[in-house]
């Protein structure tokens, strides 16, 4: 019934819905639709060795893990430039507060030129580190560099609104009732903003997972050492093995998708607990 | 009896922390921003003019520079309104009809945010290359899409097609359809209630959208790199930046890159600026 009035109300029912299934399924659905399909046409050997070689397993266990390790980074740091952005005031705070943005304003590619090159033996900041033995650029822990660099406005720019809404009679609760800031932190502060910095994690980690441009720089991108998944898809590519890059681009799909469904639950619970507040 | 000594003994208020901590946090804060966003920010432009700006100059004016330039202006000036007129459309028909399906809809717009770049350009070559569905039929009517510009330009609509969309459909989620529903009772016909009504109120929301879209669709490097062939002279900005990198001309790289980041630059600014005009409620989404 009620769908009947509002179409006599409002017009454009079909033609915009109709426009919008066309468009999704013309750019998105058949090609993602065109990997399923062709995956049908390999052998279980292949699909098998494309996703579970010693060299993917590498892959996935470097991707993963410097994933997981940037995002947790950013989830720390992401939180502290959050707190400090809401809670206190000092000089050139709203140009940091713009600045934050730049990873995604930034395209990859010169992210990943400018991080290799600071990161070097000789670069601004790979100089004063390689003393100590320790090498960034073309190794594992660049990897992890460009991921930190790629994740890093996810946890703030989900943290932020929260820290924005939050309620200070709460605090003054806590405080009043004998806990101290420390406490007030960990005990109430923290588990209200959690839904918001788990979501910036998973954000930044899906994100960091595709991740491309930026790592292909900075890191040497050898097998089994610092070849992340996407840049193993790529190798293959070029040497036109597609049904390996086929059977590899599904199972990051379907990784992706897992991950699209699990930040939009997270994304849902963490409005409905903000609510709650 | 003692006068209550703890009440005066705290001096602050209770909600903030001392003095010490919050600078030492700020310092912190200030010191991770540094290494992260403005040391890079100021090795771009330091590597861009390494060579004085003599080499600068030739650089940017070189004819694969300046091909690169128009390449790109064009796939973002393909990709770009079409998206936004996507966007427009997904919103206007999820924020005010319902029909069944709406949730599986808008989590289905959101796919390209969460697929790696290189898997989405490998898609299209999948689709276009020579045992794909339309490879053949492309090849039959010399129609070059794969290693060529068509390929660019599909490429990139894929990687910012839920940007407009993303901002729009909650915006207009959250205004409802009271307004639109007066125009049209007041006798407004269909596209004058979009004009008139719709578009003044979601216009900063719009632009916000349009603002990122076109910062990927510049920025768009891993998609683009599988799609198009490598080739001299056919290359957009980022895959210039690129094939100078692997040409051992740095400087050069930079050059180019020092233009996108000066881009970027600008984008970051109106998109601030957009921030401030609009509502700041539903503009400050969750960034993707």
């Amino acid at each position: 019934m009620s769908l009947m009035r509002q179409r006599k109300v409002l017009p454009g029912f079909r033609l915009t819905l109709g426009f919008t299934l066309l468009y999704l399924g013309l750019v998105v659905l058949v090609p993602l639709a065109a990997a399923f399909a062709r995956l049908g046409g390999l052998t279980w050997e292949q699909f098998w060795h494309a996703v579970a070689s010693p060299v993917t397993l590498a892959a996935y266990r470097l991707s993963f893990g410097a994933s997981f390790f940037a995002a947790l980074v950013n989830s720390v740091f992401g939180l502290l430039v959050a707190w400090v952005l809401v809670r206190y005031d000092f000089w050139g705070k709203r140009l940091m507060d713009a600045l934050v943005d730049l990873p995604f304003a930034l395209p990859t590619a010169v992210a990943g030129i400018t991080l290799a090159a600071l990161y070097s033996q000789n670069g601004w900041i790979g100089r004063w580190l390689s003393p100590f033995g320790m090498k960034i650029s073309y190794t594992s822990l660049g990897v992890f560099v460009a991921l930190t660099f790629i994740g890093l406005p996810f946890v703030v720019r989900t943290v932020q609104p929260v820290l924005e809404d939050f309620d200070f009679e709460i605090e003054e609760a806590a405080a009043s009732l004998g806990a101290n800031r420390f406490k007030t932190f960990f005990r109430v502060i923290l588990p209200m903003i959690f839904p918001a910095l788990l979501t910036g994690f998973a954000l930044a980690f899906a994100r960091a997972l595709g991740e491309y441009g930026s790592v292909v720089f900075i890191s040497s991108n050898i097998p089994f050492h610092t070849q992340i998944v996407p840049v193993l898809i790529m190798s293959k590519l070029e040497q036109f093995d597609y049904a390996g890059a086929t059977a590899l681009a599904v199972v990051m799909l379907a990784v992706s998708f897992a991950l699209l469904l699990a930040i939009n639950a997270l994304q849902s619970w963490s409005v409905r607990h903000r609510q709650q507040l | 009896m003692t006068p209550a000594p703890s009440i005066r003994a705290v001096p602050r208020r209770a909600t903030t922390e001392p003095a010490l901590v919050r600078w030492l946090l700020i310092a912190v804060a200030l010191v991770f921003m540094a290494l992260f966003l403005v040391i890079p920010l100021v090795a771009v432009f330091a590597q861009a003019f390494s060579k004085g700006i003599g080499y600068y100059v030739h650089t940017l004016a070189s004819p694969n520079s300046l091909n690169s330039i128009k390449l790109t202006c064009i796939a973002a000036g393909i990709s770009v309104p079409l998206n936004c007129i996507f966007g427009i459309a997904a919103a206007w028909a999820i924020a005010k009809f319902d029909f069944f399906g709406k949730n599986i809809l808008t989590t289905l717009i959101d796919i390209p945010f969460c697929v790696s770049p290189v898997i989405a350009g490998f898609l299209y070559v999948l689709v276009f290359g020579r045992r794909g569905w339309l490879g053949p039929w492309c090849a039959d009517h010399g129609f070059q899409v794969l290693f060529a510009m068509p390929g660019i330009v599909l490429a990139t609509m894929f990687v910012t097609f839920p940007f407009v969309a993303r901002e729009l459909i909650p915006l207009m989620q959250s205004q409802g359809r009271s307004a639109e529903e007066a125009a049209r009772t007041l006798g407004a016909r269909g596209w004058q209630t979009f004009w008139r009504v719709t578009l003044p109120n979601i216009k900063w929301g719009l632009l916000y959208g349009v603002i990122l879209c076109n910062a990927r669709a510049i920025g768009e490097f891993g998609a683009v790199s599988v799609v198009s062939g490598h080739i001299e002279g056919a290359n957009t900005m980022t895959l210039h930046v690129e094939a100078l990198y692997d040409n051992y001309d740095q400087t050069g790289a930079f050059a180019v890159a020092s233009v996108m980041t000066l881009l970027a630059l600008m984008t970051i600014g109106l998109k601030e600026w957009v921030e401030r005009k609009g509502t700041a409620a539903s503009t400050k989404g969750i960034p993707s």
